[in-house]
């Protein structure tokens, strides 16, 4: 299990395929991984955004996160875990954040990855400040249902 | 006992300031700790508390050297 905040742009492809193959007791176990990748979009609430910053809390972030792993492996049957988030300036297109569960079978790796990453929205202490195209910058006051089609 | 606060984001900035240390001679709950602090201004509206980066109620006990960490909500990933 790792979780890794990072200060520049990262590669989420390589994040996974790096981890994976570090992980010798693995081989062979896996039947299923589930990534899921999140990317900064250049419109938000029906404005242009050409960039924005990703505040943290550093200590309760990890801890945080480490804590909803936990939590996730007590629910379902997990081989592994890696979670990679970005912090500080961001552009459009650029990657904010990996969540990557390697289980036995799917169900188990589709589950646990939806709720990691649920939970990562709602209790790790990231907080995002959009530059909009007119230079006017605002605070992310809340974040969408990830439900919702 | 003494308590650091931290502020962060969006409450950092309208404070104008991210942290404050403040001092107690007996028991205080969070709550207590916001109103020393910022004895001017209430409590916004969905805020989230943390004490020693744990997610706690506003009514928590702080101990002597505790870190309690008020913040709005969460928006990453």
């Amino acid at each position: 299990m790792l979780v890794k905040i990072c200060t520049e742009q990262f590669d989420p492809w390589l994040e996974a395929q790096n981890y994976q193959n570090q992980q010798k007791a693995m081989i062979g176990k896996f039947g299923a991984t589930s990534i899921f990748i999140g990317t900064m979009r250049d419109f938000n609430d029906g404005d242009a955004v050409k960039g924005m910053t990703l505040e943290h809390y550093p200590g309760m972030t990890e801890k945080q996160l480490e804590k909803i792993i936990a939590q996730a492996q007590q629910q379902w049957q997990l081989i592994d875990v890696l979670v990679v988030h970005r912090v500080g300036d961001i552009l459009p297109n650029e990657p904010i954040v990996l969540t990557a569960v390697w289980t036995s079978h799917r169900g188990d790796a589709f589950d646990a990855n939806r709720y990691i990453m649920e939970e990562l929205k709602t209790k790790a202490p990231f907080w995002k400040k959009e530059r909009l195209l007119s230079e006017h910058e605002r605070w992310v006051l809340k974040n969408t249902d990830g439900y919702q089609p | 006992m003494s308590i650091k606060v931290r502020y962060f984001a969006s409450l950092k900035e309208s404070l104008g300031r991210s942290e404050d240390t403040v001092e107690f001679s007996s028991a205080a709950t969070v709550r207590e700790v916001w109103r020393c602090a910022n004895p001017e201004k209430s409590l916004p509206n969905n805020i989230l508390v943390a004490i020693n980066m744990d997610y706690v109620d506003l009514d928590s006990t702080v101990n002597d050297g505790d870190e309690v960490a008020f913040f709005p909500p969460v928006t990453g990933g």
